[in-house]
């Protein structure tokens, strides 16, 4: 997966119309990748953190970090190490469950913390907060069930509460 | 029109009391102390226009043929003084019809703000007669914009929009402003500061006396240095403190397209222009330099060339004021973000405290190596017997203008080449054209602006045929306003610079470039507009109407009917390594050995 290569950003950007455009237009207009985007509000209400996952195979993190400072909605741009990190992703699927399956479905939705959201005749709707990686393994291990359909809303990503302060949250004002 | 003074800006920002969106508009205009702006009234911005008329106020507008040429207006004032150039269009086309010069202003980083009228709040979105969603469609080629949602926010937004246009890397900003709210009253007051908490440019101040040091060094340890010099240094206005620092160092200067006046075309250090169409020893220069010390510059495609293969061997100092620049596209050994007045004179410090007698042993032999291409390989062409070659026209025209206070204005392509090789710019803001965007038809209303920002100049627009046809509409604006810029169209009847890569990679299969005998009579067509118009054919003509012109002082377009068939040289293809040039055969040619 080339994992040295994705960089999970958090922007601190104002809560205003547009910012989220401004956001994604810079990264389709410069040709970055984005692997996942989250937007959310903070515990500000004129603050929105947008969380990004990019793909810097091609482009410098550090040039990402440098074109997002200049938007001017964008306060504060972080790199959120993984390592020192909790990253979660909230994922809905639809899985074909018949009667005769569905135990087995929901001991495997056991395994993982995910939550029965809702039951159909033939289906199970499950929601299932968690790390991205291992969403990715649940999605793998109920694939052979047949997947109706699968949502994920993006990683969010903060600092662990254990983390030492002003040592692993590295706010990247790159001065040149 | 006069610069208002300071003592009218401070009696503008202390006024308070009930007004309408629209005056408010006008009050902060004041208040930023602009002193003209540029626009076409339309049902959107409409409560503005009729309060530059119902209220009395110190703010100059102009009154242009198309958006776009008021957009180019207030781009040539911006590059001729340094100040917010400001533009004014009414929503749906009026606003799309100034999507090129913002986009122009954001790659050549001049500071501009565009005000443009929206349709009324409860009609956005609902496709409203002329509603486009200008904030949206300019997203990518503004710095920043705002579509102003209260009435209150009209003062903030406008100040913001000054602030952030002017501040750090120059650049447009757009205010969209509803027609509703420019009618609403309320009581107006100039904020004492902007919020911007995501914009902060007081970090840029100051030195890095660690990176200056290891600059320095770099330079002691250097055997073939060059300054690679940018417009940055004209937005900065640190042309004394770079020429101060080129003499301490006495090494070789070049100066991009956009950087040309940034250091004196004569000086003696000057190699002038690098990059496609740039002198042969400005590229070779470059190319075998151990260390660009560059300088509000930006490796731009057209300077490097291929590259992969630009300035091989050299090592990278890289000044700026924006950090993005930084290793953007060409990876920096040491990069300093600064201003470049305070910059460069600490750079000169910590040079002039290196005494090294074995450096500057080195660069002499350098310096002499530069010089001997130089001698050899000047610009040149041959002189056209009966046909006028346009390189004669900017010689005639640099001949005729030396000495006095010209500032000179181009369209985009041949002869915006032939301007930027045989003109001696000496000073900055005497050089504006369009490096980045590169748009035709940038000539004419650039040149406007830049005489109305500076009356007593002598301002040439050096156009092209095809150029001078997108925006000629604008020699109305100059006739209304007496503007008396001289237009010298250099007219091949081709659209030159596409016949030329036609003529050199294409085949020679002119596709719908030729338009020769489509053209209208310039003559007749200045005539109409109530110009003075000339023409010239042959080099005694062109020595003829350029005195004539430049005595005449009032709006003139010259046709000068140049060489059809001229071509720019020397020329780097696309995609080449950029000491690879092209050129024609001269006799005695010196050609460089292993390069």
């Amino acid at each position: 997966m080339g994992a040295s290569n994705h960089h999970t950003l958090s922007a601190l950007v104002e809560n205003r119309p547009g910012v989220l455009s401004r956001v994604a237009g810079l990264f389709t207009r410069r040709g970055f990748n984005i692997d996942s985007l989250a937007v959310g509000p903070t515990e500000r209400a004129d603050r929105s953190v947008i969380t990004i996952r990019v793909d810097c195979t091609r482009h410098s993190v550090e040039q990402v970090v440098k074109q997002l400072y200049k938007l001017v909605d964008v306060i504060d741009v972080y790199e959120v190490p993984a390592e020192a990190a909790i990253e979660r992703e909230l994922l809905l699927i639809k899985v074909q469950a018949d009667a005769e399956r569905r135990s087995e479905v929901m001991k495997l939705a056991e395994l993982f913390d995910a939550r029965v959201a809702d039951v159909g005749q033939t289906t199970l709707l499950l929601e299932c907060v968690e790390h991205p990686d291992r969403l990715a393994s649940f999605e793998e291990l109920l694939a052979p069930y047949g997947i109706v359909e699968a949502i994920r809303t993006g990683r969010v990503a903060m600092l662990r509460a254990s983390a030492p302060e002003g040592e692993s949250k590295s706010r990247l004002r790159v001065m040149g | 029109m006069s610069t208002q003074t300071e003592s009218a800006i401070a009696k503008a920002r202390a006024r308070t009391g009930r007004m309408n969106g629209a005056e408010a508009i006008i009050r902060s205009l004041e208040a930023e102390g602009v002193e003209i702006c540029w626009g076409i009234p339309g049902g959107a911005i409409l409560p503005l226009y009729d309060a530059f008329m119902a209220c009395e106020h110190t703010v100059q507008h102009v009154l242009v043929r198309h958006e776009q040429g008021a957009g180019h207006m207030a781009q040539g004032y911006a590059r001729a003084t340094g100040r917010v150039g400001v533009c004014i269009a009414t929503s749906g086309p009026g606003a799309t019809n100034l999507v090129t010069p913002i986009a122009d202003a954001f790659l050549d980083s001049t500071p501009m703000v565009a005000i443009t009228g929206q349709v009324p709040t409860h009609l956005i979105g609902t496709d409203a007669f002329q509603e486009a969603d200008i904030t949206g469609i300019v997203m990518p080629i503004v710095k920043h914009s705002f579509l102003v949602q209260t009435v209150e926010d009209i003062p903030r937004a406008m100040k913001a929009a000054f602030h952030i246009a002017s501040s750090g890397r120059p650049g447009p900003v757009l205010v969209d402003i509803p027609k509703d709210l420019q009618l609403t009253e309320f009581d107006f007051a100039w904020p004492d500061e902007v919020d911007l908490p995501g914009y902060d440019t007081d970090w840029i101040s100051g030195v890095d006396q660690d990176a200056v040091d290891a600059a320095a060094d770099l330079i002691a340890r250097s055997r073939k240095p060059v300054l690679y010099v940018g417009g940055g240094v004209i937005n900065a206005e640190a042309t004394d403190e770079l020429i101060l620092l080129a003499e301490a160092l006495q090494v070789p200067v070049t100066t991009t397209l956009l950087a040309k006046g940034a250091f004196p075309d004569s000086h003696p250090l000057s190699v002038q222009m690098p990059g496609m169409h740039g002198s042969k020893y400005a590229n070779w220069t470059m190319h075998r330099s151990d260390l660009l010390i560059t300088i509000g510059a930006r490796f731009d495609d057209r300077v490097t060339g291929k590259l992969d293969a630009f300035a091989p061997g050299a090592k990278i100092i890289h000044f700026d004021i924006d950090p993005a620049e930084i290793s953007k596209n060409r990876s920096a050994d040491v990069s300093l973000i600064g201003h470049l007045n305070e910059t460069l004179p600490a750079l000169r410090d910590a040079v002039l405290a290196h005494k090294n007698d074995e450096r500057i042993r080195h660069q002499i032999d350098w310096l002499n190596e530069v010089q001997g291409w130089r001698r050899e390989n000047p610009f040149r062409y041959r002189r056209g017997g009966d046909t006028l070659k346009p390189e004669y026209v900017m010689e005639a025209f640099d001949k005729a203008l030396r000495g006095k206070d010209a500032i000179w204005v181009t369209g985009v392509g041949q002869h915006q080449m032939w301007a930027a090789q045989y003109l001696t710019i000496d000073g900055p803001r005497r050089w504006i054209t369009s490096g980045g965007l590169g748009t035709m038809g940038f000539g004419v209303p650039a040149a406007i602006g830049a005489q109305q920002a500076c009356p007593d100049a002598y301002v040439v627009n050096i156009d092209g045929d095809g150029c001078f046809q997108m925006t000629m509409q604008e020699l109305a604006t100059a006739r209304c306003y007496d503007v008396p810029a001289i237009h010298a169209v250099i007219n091949n009847g081709w659209l030159g610079m596409v016949r030329q890569w036609q003529e050199l990679f294409h085949g020679e299969r002119y596709s719908e470039t030729d338009l020769f005998g489509t053209i209208p009579d310039f003559v007749q067509l200045a005539e109409a507009y109530g110009c003075l118009a000339l023409r010239a054919e042959t080099e005694a003509e062109a020595d003829a109407v350029i005195a004539e012109a430049i005595a005449a002082r009032r709006p003139t377009v010259i046709d000068f009917r140049v060489d059809r068939e001229e071509k720019v040289y020397p020329m780097v293809p696309a995609g080449s390594a950029s000491h690879e040039m092209l050129d024609e055969t001269w006799e005695n040619e010196w050609v460089e050995e292993g390069v």
